[in-house]
């Protein structure tokens, strides 16, 4: 295969790819709706895929329905029902969508989603548990939450993981019993195994992903390539067409990388970025651009580590003790989403040096108080710790209401221009500095 | 006890509830509310008044310059035994009306007041502390800990309660982390903590616990006794004295409000819901005192949380622990799939002879406000009459909110 074959067979496959399986998986859901059939409903930080898909349950993740509202530019359309129905203005949006998805029979733009037979969270955000409520008292359905305590402090160094883990493990065989009474299929921790070791391929794709972005030119972005990619990586966890994808993704990056292929072009790159938060999904397209216009690139972001379900980790779950593992595997990755929320700093620093990051973006959102309370906070330490400009902007990832382009406009175009004044400064102190030699 | 009893007052150096057995507790225990000689019990009341409305924490402050350290704890429940039994005095962390000039900086826009107002607190001295304790109460509570590492020099955590205390495992965990924390406060206390000192804290707090049930009682079987602002001072005041104190304050106060000379009055008795966390203005509950008569709330319901006394057996950790999950209250912010929200209220309001609710949230409060959804949709469908409201704990004016009341309470009284 010629080079120029190659590059046009490859780039973009992935984003192509993530559509294509990503439609494919939500008309599975409608298929299901339209049967009748069971369902079960997760949260992206710990899903329990791997679980739930040994009872061959249909998984539907409510916030990528609601998040899908946003970017489909009807989410103002569910939001305004619930607020009828006496939802606050000033609650998290993804709620209140699914609430009315829920009260419009699951009508949904990209089709329809089934009622829930059983509900399966954690407590990575506050908001799933008052969520799953909601379903409770719709549906009357069994509400599982698996407790998973988070670090107790900033540098927690986990003494007591263990402890966790088998607090955690207890309460995994206690959903199992609930899960078989549901379905009225016996649990088999064989195909248990086997999704396990699906789950592992996918998450050294992810990883191996992560990484080439710390090269140069970085080969995607992280917040709007990144977010296809999550999509697939939480929808299609477990199965062999997540494998294949993450796989393919892989061989994509890797020649991008190879040839130095950013997303502005072949060895463009001008200011590599970190991002922090969730996306603005209503203007979500434009928001991209009012980065990438000025030749921005966010190169990772938190969103890549919380939304992921521990796949940035390295860890992979032990085949041999599949239960214990998946326990493990839950703390280890709940505990780092909600660390990369409420203890982020020092993570990002570490973010900063791997990438070589010459900016920080901050996006905190109306909607979810657990990615955003302490952003402003958070940016002080980083600032001092670090010589990177950093950027703070408020929207909403579902609530176009509180999304004011020109406002971002303003505020991202000044932030572009301190990086190439920096940019520029330091260029000159370079030049006037005599070489040691 | 006489009101001069209750009245004895003295600086921080005074011995005298050191019931405890806790070295610092004992030096530092003296009388810390400060009272005039034979104060009438509107004094009394004037007094707590004045302490609970003081955002510079005066008697925080006496027990600090007395050598004591303190443990706040940001709301809704704290197991304060624990640092009791170090001789630390346990403060509820819990915001105030204050003026933010350093802490809102740090936070981004859509945010409860509470959670600013408690970090302005600390960053401006007003309350300082010697160990602080948040929970995941709700996603912007648990970001506290770490907002206070990165800015304040005592050590801060994040006590994880069970979320899913319908586990068969729950009460190990909690037990399990209960010592976890005791053992960082017993670090920072500077002494052991025995079984014994655990024991003799727990029985200090039941004893608290019964006389604040004994309040509420008033509230619930002769509301003309003692207003809804008035037991709030009371309640409140628990989280800002020596226990043993505040446990002499209601005993000595308690006769004398049965005693009082009320006369009952055409008020319509309601429930107060929304006060688990961020707190209503003082006004704005006396505001609704002027048209109602408040027989229950959950205002603090932290300090209220047990329902009943806590055993002192063989593992007093377990017994808390167990006491937590299984003899307790229900807020907005415990999931327990035995206890559905909105059937604890109608209970709430069925139990207090309620004819109607006041359905409350802080602004910006997302469990509070989620949950007020769920409330009117039950008190719709029980056609129980309440009245929706939001409040910030910085508001200063009240009158749309009386004029809304009085219209609500009229449109019942004259159906």
């Amino acid at each position: 295969m010629s080079q120029a074959v190659a590059t046009e067979e490859l780039i973009g496959r992935g984003n192509r790819d993530g559509k294509r399986l990503f439609q494919e998986w939500f008309a599975g859901l409608s298929d299901t709706a339209a049967s009748g059939g069971q369902s079960a409903y997760v949260f992206v930080m710990g899903s329990l895929c791997e679980l739930l898909r040994t009872f061959d349950l249909p998984i539907v993740f409510p916030e990528i329905n609601s998040l899908q509202t946003a970017v489909r530019k009807v989410s103002d359309e569910y939001l305004n029902l619930a607020e009828d129905h006496g939802f606050s203005p000033d609650v998290c949006g993804y709620v209140k969508a699914d609430y009315a998805l829920q009260v419009r029979g699951g009508e949904h733009p990209m089709g329809r989603v089934p009622a829930p037979s059983v509900a399966v969270l954690t407590n990575a955000c506050s908001t799933y548990i008052k969520w799953a409520e909601i379903w409770e008292r719709m549906y009357d359905i069994p509400i599982c939450t698996i407790d998973v305590p988070g670090a107790r402090r900033q540098d927690d160094v986990g003494d007591y993981l263990q402890r966790d883990i088998d607090y955690v493990e207890h309460q995994l065989r206690e959903l199992i019993q609930t899960l078989e009474e549901v379905t009225g299929r016996a649990f088999d921790i064989d195909r248990l195994r086997e999704v396990l070791d699906r789950t592992n391929d996918m998450g050294r794709s992810w990883r191996r992903m992560m990484a080439i972005n710390q090269g140069s030119p970085a080969v995607y972005d992280a917040m709007l390539d990144g977010t296809i990619y999550l999509g697939v990586a939480n929808a299609l966890r477990g199965t062999p067409e997540g494998v294949a994808y993450f796989r393919d993704l892989v061989k994509e990056m890797e020649h991008k990388a190879a040839q130095g292929i950013s997303p502005h072009g072949v060895g463009v790159e001008e200011h590599r970025l970190i991002f922090v938060g969730v996306p603005c999904y209503p203007i979500f397209r434009r928001f991209y651009e009012l980065f990438s216009d000025w030749g921005g690139t966010f190169v990772s972001s938190t969103y890549m580590w919380f939304a992921s379900g521990g796949l940035h980790l390295d860890f992979e779950y032990d085949l041999t003790r599949p239960l214990e593992s998946l326990a493990e595997g839950l703390v280890r990755g709940v505990r780092a989403a909600t660390d990369a929320m409420l203890f982020q700093d020092k993570a990002l620093i570490e973010a900063i040096d791997a990438y070589g990051a010459e900016g920080v973006v901050y996006h905190p959102v109306k909607s979810c108080r657990t990615v955003s309370t302490n952003l402003a906070d958070s940016r002080r330490v980083v600032l001092e710790s670090r010589d990177v400009l950093c950027l703070h902007i408020e929207s909403d990832m579902m609530d176009k209401r509180v999304v004011s382009e020109a406002q971002l406009k303003n505020r991202i175009d000044a932030f572009f221009e301190g990086l190439k004044s920096r940019k520029l400064r330091l260029d000159h102190s370079a030049a006037a500095t005599p070489s040691a030699h | 006890m006489t009101p001069r009893e209750v009245a004895r007052t003295g600086g921080a150096g005074d011995q005298g509830a050191g019931e405890t057995g806790s070295e610092s507790g004992v030096s530092s225990a003296g009388r810390i509310l400060q009272l005039g000689p034979e104060p009438s019990l509107d004094e009394a009341l004037a007094a707590c008044r004045d302490l609970v409305e003081d955002t510079d924490f005066p008697t925080v402050r006496r027990w600090r310059e007395g050598g004591g350290k303190v443990l706040g704890h940001f709301q809704v429940y704290f197991p304060e035994e624990l640092a009791h039994a170090a001789g630390m005095l346990p403060v509820k962390v819990r915001g105030a009306p204050v003026e933010r000039r350093e802490a809102d900086s740090h936070f981004g826009s859509y945010l409860c007041s509470v959670l600013r107002s408690s970090l302005e607190l600390a960053l401006t001295g007003r309350l300082e502390l010697d160990m602080f304790v948040t929970h995941p109460i709700c996603d912007a509570a648990r970001n506290l800990a770490g907002m206070w590492t990165r800015n304040l020099p005592e050590p801060s955590q994040i006590l994880y309660f069970p979320q899913n205390p319908n586990s068969s495992f729950s009460g190990t965990y909690l037990r399990e982390e209960y010592a976890r924390v005791l053992s960082d406060i017993e670090e920072v206390a500077g002494r052991k903590v025995s079984d014994d000192d655990l024991r003799c804290s727990i029985a200090v707090f039941n004893e608290n616990r019964r006389l604040l049930r004994e309040v509420y009682a008033i509230k619930r079987e002769t509301p003309w006794l003692l207003s809804v602002d008035e037991a709030y001072v009371l309640t409140s005041t628990a989280g800002l004295l020596p226990r043993e104190e505040h446990n002499e304050l209601l005993a000595g106060l308690l006769p004398l409000i049965r005693d009082r000379d009320g006369r009952q009055q055409d008020k319509m008795r309601v429930v107060f819901e929304g006060g688990f966390c961020e707190q209503p203005p003082l006004d704005l509950l006396r505001s609704i005192a002027q048209f109602c008569y408040v027989v229950d709330d959950d205002l603090l319901i932290g300090l209220r949380w047990i329902l009943e006394d806590v055993p002192t057996g063989e593992d007093p950790l377990a017994d808390l622990a167990e006491a937590y999950l299984n003899k307790s209250s229900y807020s907005p912010v415990q999931h327990d799939l035995r206890k559905p929200k909105e059937a604890m209220l109608l209970k709430r309001i069925r139990d207090s002879g309620a004819e109607a609710a006041i359905v409350s949230a802080a602004k910006m409060c997302e469990p509070g406000l989620d949950e007020q959804v769920a409330y009117s949709q039950e008190l719709d469908k029980e056609d129980i009459p309440y009245f929706l409201t939001e409040f910030e704990e910085k508001m200063t004016r009240f009158d749309h909110l009386q004029i809304q009341l009085e219209t609500f309470v009229e449109n019942i009284l004259f159906e």
